[in-house]
């Protein structure tokens, strides 16, 4: 009953946020282009399917052609679908390491905390791209799983050190306490007392974390060692630079895939922002 | 102070040598050998193969046991020895790396110090009043998650190509022979603008949100709503609120320099300006091992140093930490 109660509150707060609103309802038409924009769009994206080469936007081409006629409507779409896997796995990936770090740290405190921190702390200052840019060009065949891959093992410390400042602040509550006392056992006191109480916090980490897995990609993506057997929006920018889509003054090759990555990342800040706003009524306006 | 730098000093050692190690490994524990890829490259019948591949083994200290070359590899980087670069043969990798570092340093110290000015003071600014913070909160979401890429090709394409009034690639015209004359500053100036313009831009945003975020958090803090309560003049509160809120966007700026460092690669390759972030793009499309071993040498050593010296600033403007009280938790 009162977790009904609950649920509803946020539902109700939830949907007169005009920025969580917005955001969702961005993402929300990207990902149904995603998932459904493949299947409806007749060009094959790799296909050469305009004879006269490159071709502004027209009615018969949604975002014109490439310098090889390729259909960019077609490779926008499939591309979309790369960057929301990128995203979702390795912002989830990296959220479930900064959970895992985090909790055991903050929990068990002492020689393991020191230890993990120590462990944050190094990934924190190695420039995580550099790390990514030598592993990716040592491999030679690459796809979206490898790159999500890297990218979540690399961007975990920050929300690990989040998460383990919030559980350190939470385990020393008398519930926790009460909870100890009755002999439960560690791990059920970390999911059944603490994490419940932190929710809304681990929910905005993974849409950060999702965010920058997306930029993280676009950037592996961009210099050439993205997937190799797909196309995505980091990899169709890459193209259109080296194939002089700039010089020749074809915008319609470069802005959508950049314009689609500002947009959902974009969207999942201020979607962040909202959020922050339902879970905290302090920040609410009322 | 001394245990505060001292365990700061401890984890970017710690870092140092993790990184070194890992810079180590992947060539050698990766998929795929370095020589015969690079071998590859070249047809020549098998018996010529195989003496070069002797040859090159014996030049890049791979014909000996794994953990000599680990060793080795340690005491020719204490000797300034990071190899030779493939790609550039016989040039010595550091000598390449000491070409790019000023490019770097010009393009990357004034974006970062600037962005990190400007936004705080912005976002200080926009946080003042309810209609400012409507219209400059969105602008610099938008800004923060622009990729540095796209926003980099947007510049070159409006301002380099449709308006044609800047240069998009370069340092300088390629008809200039460098040296100190008015001509050629002006000509590197008039090149540098447009990469600079947009790392500016894409900090800006940032650490515009953060001071905004700050500054209101700021102002619900006790000791603000006790002022108020004094009596005391907003632009006071707002002062010292500004003061509190520097502090987490200086810790923000270390944890920031991986990321604009990632940036400012993206950005040289946009604008093939000669950092080090082209010469890593150079190294990795050339499969030129070495270099890119010291392009992430050299990045990794100039993160570190940057750490460092934010660590220091902050021992200076956060008195906590002099005074050996948990000022920022290392």
């Amino acid at each position: 009953m009162i977790n009904q109660l609950k649920k509803n509150e946020f539902l109700y707060f939830g949907l007169r946020n005009k920025k969580l609103v917005v955001g969702l309802a961005i993402i929300l038409i990207f990902l149904l282009l995603a998932i459904f924009g493949p299947v409806i769009v007749r060009n094959d994206p790799f296909a050469y399917v305009n004879p006269m080469g490159p071709q502004p936007p027209s009615s018969e081409y949604l975002f014109g052609t490439t310098f090889f006629g390729q259909d960019v409507f077609a490779q926008f779409v499939l591309g979309l679908r790369a960057t929301f896997l990128v995203g979702a796995l390795g912002g989830g990936l990296g959220t479930l390491i900064g959970i895992l770090v985090g909790f055991t740290a903050g929990y068990r405190g002492g020689i393991v905390d020191d230890v993990l921190n120590a462990l944050t702390n190094i990934v924190l200052v190695i420039p995580t791209l550099a790390v990514l840019l030598i592993v990716a060009a040592y491999l030679e065949v690459r796809s979206v799983f490898t790159e999500f891959i890297f990218i979540g093992l690399t961007a975990w410390p920050w929300a690990a050190r989040a998460i383990r400042s919030q559980t350190f602040s939470l385990r020393t509550r008398e519930f926790v306490d009460l909870a100890r006392m009755s002999g439960m056992k560690s791990l059920k006191i970390i999911f059944s007392e603490i994490a419940p109480n932190m929710m809304s916090y681990l929910v905005m980490t993974f849409i950060l974390q999702f965010g920058g897995a997306i930029l993280n990609a676009a950037t592996l993506d961009f210099i050439g060692l993205g997937p190799t057997n797909t196309i995505s929006l980091g990899l169709m920018m890459q193209y259109a630079v080296m194939w002089g889509a700039l010089l020749l003054d074809m915008w319609w090759w470069f802005i959508p895939p950049g314009l689609g990555i500002t947009a959902i990342v974009g969207a999942l800040y201020v979607m962040n922002v909202g959020l922050d706003e339902v879970f905290n009524p302090k920040l609410r306006e009322m | 102070m001394g245990r505060y730098l001292g365990r700061k000093i401890l984890i970017y050692g710690l870092t140092f040598f993790l990184a070194v190690t890992i810079d180590w490994l992947i060539p050698r524990f990766m998929p795929g050998d370095p020589v015969t890829n690079m071998l590859a490259r070249v047809s020549v019948n098998s018996d010529a193969a195989a003496v070069m591949y002797d040859y090159y083994s014996h030049i890049f200290g791979l014909d000996v046991p794994v953990w000599q070359q680990y060793i080795n590899f340690w005491v020719s980087l204490f000797h300034g020895d990071l190899g030779k670069s493939a790609y550039l043969f016989p040039t010595p990798v550091v000598q390449v790396l000491l070409r790019a570092v000023p490019y770097d340093l010009f393009l990357l110290l004034p974006s970062i110090l600037l962005s990190w000015y400007a936004g705080n003071h912005f976002g200080a600014f926009a946080a003042r009043s309810k209609w400012l913070d409507s219209t400059a909160s969105p602008i610099s979401y938008i800004l923060t998650a622009t990729p540095y890429m796209w926003l980099g090709i947007l510049l070159a394409w409006f301002f380099g190509i449709v308006l044609d009034a800047f240069p998009v690639a370069g340092a300088y015209s390629f008809s200039l022979r460098p040296d100190w004359s008015w001509v050629f500053i002006l000509d590197v100036l008039h090149h540098w603008f447009l990469p600079f313009v947009s790392l500016f831009l894409v900090g800006f945003g940032g650490w515009a949100i953060g001071m905004r975020n700050m500054i209101i958090y700021e102002l619900e803090a006790d000791y603000s709503r006790y002022l108020e309560a004094l009596g005391a003049p907003r632009k006071l509160i707002r002062k010292y609120a500004f003061r509190n809120g520097l502090l987490p966007q200086i810790t923000g700026l270390a944890l920031q320099l991986g990321v604009v460092v990632a940036g400012a690669l993206v950005t040289e390759v946009v604008f093939s300006y000669p950092g080090i972030g082209y010469l890593l793009l150079a190294g990795i499309q050339n499969q030129d091992y070495f270099l890119i071993q010291g392009c992430f040498l050299f990045i990794i050593t100039g993160v570190l140093l940057a750490n460092f010296a934010i660590d220091l600033i902050y021992v200076v403007v956060d008195p906590r930490t002099r005074l050996g009280l948990m000022g920022e938790t290392a």
